[in-house]
């Protein structure tokens, strides 16, 4: 038999736009997310969270909350129980911000929890969290790097010690002073929350004194598991985590956070389970945010436009205990071919909490800096902003030297640029009109990696054509249910019908979380191994079945296709997986495997040889080849001169992904991508005052979100793309990669209509005007 | 495909607030385990009027009609229509969002128009048709704009998806589903972070011709 | 929420005596400014009357104007033909507000009495002085960016009135029907409702503790018919707005006769301009009048630092809806 590699294997239902699956249970009410799990005698849990910024608590009175009939307990940092440990007490601390409140008087940020309510009803605890009567001990906080106070710093390291703060190739600086074309310019992010529709809950059952089963929404149950054991010093195993539904994470519930914890440990408190949802309000202080954050970009290119240097610094803002901060280099390292390049970060501590991955963390504030500077040295050379991209197209990854995987980005700027009409557009900005209206036409390219991954599943097939396949993973809307029933029916022959696939569980074999773009070609390629192994097995069966038309065949001569077993020589002596089942009298057969996604997969199946061996860069060990998606967005705007307001009318994306597994589920995730883009471009802005260190706009009306009425029709394609290095099915990973570009385009385009570059995001209404009132 | 997850006991489970000594007396329960009994059949608006006791004070028996079956609750008045369902009738398809009318994800039709049950009280909607996303479909069959958001991918968390599907219906009955323009402005108030907007006017519009 | 008694009120007289009664009291239609505030401890009442089934209904013609009850719904008056055929301007001013089911929710009256969307108003973690009166104004140096610009003061610079409605019935003259407990009806004016935030922005309108609104009535103008609406937000929908403008004119043989000028999202309260409005009758319609009458709007105006835009984003509001209905 052949083992694990890529096959370009016939597919019966994965690509096709199959409906969800777990499509009826949502459009029908049936859906129950975390908060909604029913589980006898379960009480009311809610946060009471700090008014102030800085200081200390100096004394906390409960007696008029108390009172509050059906109050159940009230626990502040003087009865809480203590977990065995906190977050900075774990050696390996992976999971975000690694300060846990209400472990003594101090307080950090504004909004920090500082005593939670627990109650019969869930209008009585939040009363009763309103009635108790917190004194502070002020101090003046700050409240980002912008701050006199803050001090800003090199942090060696980012990201918990994953990535380092300056990253240098070729001499940049020099390249940049000798360059023919210097353009220099600085990027503002705002801050950004990732706001799922779905506020982030907890329900918390202890099952005996150690033994817990924790319902949460979880992008990964298997950190939830992992973070609850380390802090409450319990083996994993005694620990479930459950996430069947979750209502959107866009990353900040991939991380764990406190709510979680101290929910358990009220529950362990009253010996009762107990459910915590965030307030929205809550949602803005407790699961990170895209952190504010600057950034300067010194481009140099020759004089017909090639890139030739790109010096690049970010200064944001991060918490007091952390070290995090969006890598936006990344994508400037490796998306052109540029020979000489840096960056570095620096850092200010404030009194916020830390900032987490918001989707295409890094890639998406990175590339607005890039593709608009690019935009500008495009105009000033008088070349058209798909040309420049086109002249510094990297035909390998010259971050590391490696050959790409795949990369069919010619064929999307090619695409795109048709669906668009893009040779129509006028290229001295400010040119075309609609009535009153400015029209203006913009483009960027989008990149995202193939990250590293693996997970396992477990397949089980049963004699009667029905198969449950298994995995820890879990569906953000993103489709898992859907295309892993497709991937295991084809795998195994049978009909999406005949498959049920079950995710969300920490029973389940452990599969990665939803983030950076790494569960559908990671759980497929389980799903694949585990596949495999039911074959093995089955093929052994009928080789050693006088029934069956391969017996006596040896394995290594049997191939598997569409769920049935054949000569590879002789295609037609072959039978199903399930006839040959059905006559060995067992009921089912199980299989498991493991499947890995990204430079594992490459080294498993094709070690090392695309490796450069002059290249002595960290990610050398990762393989071979380089992996990437690639994409390219192109976009119309509206933008009136008089009133400063910004109007997306069309939008195409096409993108190079691999193997889309479910084109219209693929297709959703890539409009939803730039839709998400879009709202950090022009609306989506948390504001702090700068003197409390607190939020003046944390809730939906005040934190802008695009509307159904922002949004114009979106194309979206893929171009074909087969990829055997990344993954058994080359599946590219496409949570990000719609996102990433968007925010470039959108200012490209209004640009084109103004001839005012506005680098300040999202660009508002003032932002324009005032831009409007400078000259072109 | 997985089941979701069911309740291991009838509804209503975490709801039942503990008798605060308020003057309101309980409605007794007959076999009504956990806070839940069926009121007698449903009242006419007039008498509604007399039947109902204007002054609601602490915990009280509230007779809610949510898709054409009366319910009876004890909660306080100041339970939200969106807590009584999800919390006190374990109806948990209406969603919270926002709990303060900033997304739509709690939308349901009282008396045939769309409200935001986030932003209104359970005690005014006595007497008043409720309608929410589990009354939609006729047994296992979906409605029309049910079908129509699987068919056109409306959704992708669905977590806001009640909330637009209930939008949507009303959407068509109130006659703005006229053009692509119409739907998008009149659904606004129904936000959705996993931005399906476009396959949401899709869906709409297609529902919109069929009925 | 705190837990208050629901009492439901089936005569006006009970509900306003119920109120008189019972300093805490508040009365509820719609619910949707009241609960919200009261989910965020902004408000506290251990009592809401609930007055829909008050008779404070119908959208009517009368020899005042068009007469509608306190009680009618949003969505009913802003699609109401009387409405849209009359009185444009507050059907615009009614359809481009908030969302289709909270317009669905909210009366007419609860609108005109919505409350302030600043930022340090709505979370009590800040000061306020509108909130807490004494306590400060933080959104001076701070975060105003979507606060007034007109009618301020040292106390409070929060644009009192968010919405819509009201600028359109400021522009129109409308005038409201305020009943009290002892049955007695008064009518105010809109453009005498509201009050300038002064060291008193706590004291919002004239409305007195016992007194509900149950009607406004606006004139049936040729400029009332001839009028417009325009909002300008962030998003394309459900959102407040930066800035807009309620605009009539009359105009009879070239030269405007009459004009109704009123900005909303810069000032306090919505800002009627009788400047522009001087600047436009007399001459005939063209942009460089509109742009005189703009300046002059404005002319009041005490921008900060990150509401500044608002000056030049008002005027053009301004010339833009004045041109649309010249056109």
């Amino acid at each position: 038999m052949e083992t694990n590699q890529t096959k370009n294997a016939p597919t019966n239902v994965v690509g096709k736009p199959l409906d969800r699956v777990d499509g009826p249970a949502k459009v029908t009410g049936a859906a129950r997310y975390s908060a909604e799990i029913s589980v006898p005698g379960t009480v009311y849990g809610v946060l009471k969270t700090s008014t102030i910024a800085k200081g200390r608590i100096t004394s906390i009175d409960t007696s008029r909350a108390a009172k509050e009939p059906g109050i159940i307990t009230i626990l502040t940092h003087e009865n809480l129980p203590k977990p065995a440990k906190t977050p900075q007490q774990v050696e390996k601390w992976r999971a975000a911000q690694s300060y846990l409140p209400m472990q003594d008087a101090q307080v950090q940020y504004a909004g920090q929890p500082v005593a939670l309510v627990v109650a019969d009803t869930l209008e009585r605890a939040t009363q009763a969290a309103a009635l108790i009567n917190v004194t502070y001990q002020a101090e003046a906080p700050i409240d980002s790097f912008h701050d006199p106070k803050a001090e800003l710093f090199d942090p060696q390291k980012i990201q918990q010690g994953k990535k380092d703060s300056h990253v240098v190739r070729g001499n940049p600086q020099q390249a940049f002073d000798g360059a023919a074309i210097r353009h220099e310019a600085t990027y503002v992010h705002a801050i950004n929350h990732h706001s799922p529709m779905e506020p982030a809950a907890t329900l918390a059952v202890w099952e005996g004194a150690d033994k817990l089963t924790v319902y949460e929404s979880s992008q990964n149950v298997t950190m939830h598991q992992g973070a609850l054991a380390d802090l409450l010093g319990m083996p994993r195993e005694q620990i479930r985590v459950v996430t069947k539904y979750i209502g959107g994470g866009f990353g900040c519930k991939g991380s764990f956070w406190p709510h979680t914890i101290l929910t358990v440990l009220a529950a362990k408190a009253v010996n009762r389970p107990v459910k915590l949802a965030l307030t929205r309000q809550q949602m803005f202080t407790g699961v990170g945010h895209r952190e504010d954050q600057e950034q300067t970009l010194k481009m140099g290119t020759t004089a017909d436009g090639k890139l030739v240097s790109l010096v690049h610094t970010k200064r944001a803002t991060t918490s007091p205990w952390d070290n995090y901060t969006e890598s936006n280099g990344k994508i400037l390292d490796m998306l052109y071919a540029c020979p000489n390049y840096s960056t570095t970060y620096e850092l200010a501590r404030a009194n916020v909490m830390t900032s987490v991955w918001m989707r295409a963390p890094g890639e998406a504030p990175g590339s607005f800096a890039l593709e608009s500077s690019l935009d500008d040295v495009a105009n000033q050379l008088g070349l058209d902003p798909l040309e420049i991209r086109l002249r510094n197209y990297a035909d390998y990854d010259h971050s590391n030297g490696k050959p790409w995987s795949s990369k069919s980005l010619k064929q999307c700027y090619a695409r795109g640029a048709e669906l668009f009409g893009w040779d129509k557009r006028q290229a001295k900005p400010g040119q075309n009109r609609r009535g009153r209206l400015l029209v203006g036409h913009g483009m960027a390219t989008a990149s995202y990696p193939v990250h590293s991954s693996q997970g396992t599943a477990r397949v089980r097939l049963f004699a009667d054509g029905h198969a449950v396949v298994e995995a820890g993973a879990t569906d953000l809307g993103t489709g898992t249910y859907t295309v892993m029933t497709q991937v295991s029916a084809d795998a195994l022959g049978l009909a999406p019908e005949k498959i049920r696939f079950e995710l969300g569980d920490t029973r389940l074999p452990t599969a990665p979380g939803s983030g950076g773009s790494v569960a559908a070609g990671t759980v497929a390629s389980s799903i694949m191994a585990a596949a495999e192994d039911v074959w093995d097995k089955v093929v052994k069966m009928a080789v050693a079945d006088k029934k069956s038309p391969l017996y006596k065949a040896k394995p290594a001569d049997v191939k598997v296709e569409l769920g049935r077993m054949f000569l590879t020589k002789d295609p037609q002596k072959g039978e199903t997986l399930v006839a040959a089942l059905v006559r060995s009298g067992q009921p089912d057969i199980e299989g498991s495997g493991t499947g890995k996604y990204g430079a594992g997969y490459e080294e498993k199946n094709f070690g090392q040889n695309g490796a450069d061996p002059n290249n002595d860069s960290k990610e050398k060990k990762t393989g071979g080849h380089s992996m990437h998606s690639f994409g390219a967005h192109f976009c119309e705007v509206e933008v009136d001169p008089d009133l400063g307001t910004v109007r997306i009318t069309r939008w195409v994306g096409v993108h190079g992904a691999g193997t889309v597994l479910n084109l219209k589920t693929a297709t959703s995730q890539m409009i939803g991508g730039a839709i998400y883009g879009i709202g950090a471009a022009l609306m989506e802005e948390t504001h702090r005052d700068a003197s409390f260190a607190r939020y003046t706009n944390a809730d939906l009306a005040g934190y802008h979100i695009p509307v159904n009425a922002d949004i114009p029709e979106i194309k979206v394609e893929f171009v074909p793309e087969s990829d055997p290095y990344i993954n058994y099915l080359g599946v590219k990973g496409i949570g990000e990669l719609g996102m990433v570009g968007v925010a470039a385009a959108v200012g490209n385009a209004i640009f084109n209509a103004t001839g005012r570059r506005l680098r300040h995001l999202p660009i508002t209404p003032d932002k324009v005007l005032e831009a409007l009132r400078q000259p072109a | 495909m997985t089941e979701p997850i069911t309740p291991d006991t009838p509804a209503g489970g975490p709801g039942k607030p503990a008798n605060d000594g308020s003057r309101r007396t309980f409605m007794k329960q007959a076999g009504g385990i956990l806070g839940l009994a069926l009121a007698p059949p449903f009242l006419s608006q007039a008498e509604r009027l007399t039947a109902l006791s204007r002054k609601v004070e602490g915990v009280s028996a509230l007779s809610l009609k949510v898709n054409g079956t009366v319910r009876t609750i004890q909660a306080e008045p100041r339970v939200t229509l969106l807590d009584a369902l999800r919390e006190y009738l374990d109806l948990t398809g209406s969603k919270k969002g926002c709990d303060h009318g900033q997304c739509g994800a709690c939308t349901v039709l009282v008396d045939g128009r769309r409200v935001n049950s986030c932003l209104t009280l359970a005690v005014m909607t006595q007497g008043k048709e409720i309608t929410t996303i589990e009354g939609l479909a006729k047994g296992e069959e979906l409605h029309p704009m049910q079908a129509a958001f699987l068919k056109h991918d409306g959704f992708q968390c669905g977590y806001c998806t009640p909330g637009q599907i209930m939008s949507g219906v009303a959407c068509v009955q109130e006659g703005h589903a006229g053009s692509e323009a119409e739907v998008r402005e009149w659904m606004s108030g129904n936000l959705c972070r996993c931005s399906a907007y476009p396959n949401i006017t899709a869906a709409i519009l297609e529902a919109a011709k069929s009925s | 929420m705190n837990n208050f008694s629901y009492y439901q009120a089936d005569k006006a007289k009970d509900a306003t005596s119920a109120k008189r009664a019972d300093k805490s009291a508040a009365f509820i239609a719609g619910g949707t400014t009241l609960l919200d505030l009261m989910k965020l401890n902004v408000e506290n009442h251990d009592q809401l009357i609930d007055v829909n089934t008050l008779p404070f209904r119908g959208v009517e013609m009368t020899k005042n104007g068009l007469r509608i009850g306190a009680l009618e719904r949003m969505s009913d008056v802003g699609e109401h033909p009387l409405v849209v055929k009359n009185f444009p301007a507050v059907s615009q001013s009614l359809l481009l507000a908030a969302s289709a089911q909270l317009r669905n929710m909210a009366s007419i009256g609860g609108n005109i009495l919505q409350r302030t969307r600043c930022g340090y108003f709505r979370d009590t973690a800040f000061p306020c002085n509108k909130r807490e009166p004494g306590t400060g104004c933080p959104a001076l140096e701070g975060d105003h960016r979507n606060l007034a610009i007109l009618g301020t003061s040292e106390a409070c610079i929060a644009t009192s009135y968010p919405g819509d409605l009201s600028v359109a019935l400021t522009a129109l003259d409308a005038v409201l029907t305020l009943e009290n407990a002892k049955g007695k009806q008064r009518e105010v004016p809109i453009t005498r409702f509201y009050l300038l935030p002064g060291s008193t922005p706590q004291k919002e309108t004239v409305l007195e503790d016992d007194e509900l609104l149950v009607a406004v009535t606006i004139p049936q103008t040729v400029a009332a018919q001839k009028s417009l609406y325009l909002k300008v937000r962030e998003r394309t929908s459900y959102a407040y707005a930066l800035a807009s403008a309620a605009v009539g004119l009359e105009v009879q043989g070239g030269i405007i006769r009459a004009a109704k000028v009123a900005l909303g999202g810069v000032g306090t309260q919505p800002w009627r301009s009788p400047e522009a409005e001087k600047m436009l009758v007399g001459k005939a319609p063209s942009e460089a009048v509109f742009r005189a009458a703009a300046e002059a709007a404005l002319r009041g105006a005490k921008p900060r630092e990150h509401n500044a835009f608002k000056v030049e984003m008002a005027q053009n509001t301004l010339v833009r809806a004045l041109s649309e209905v010249a056109a």
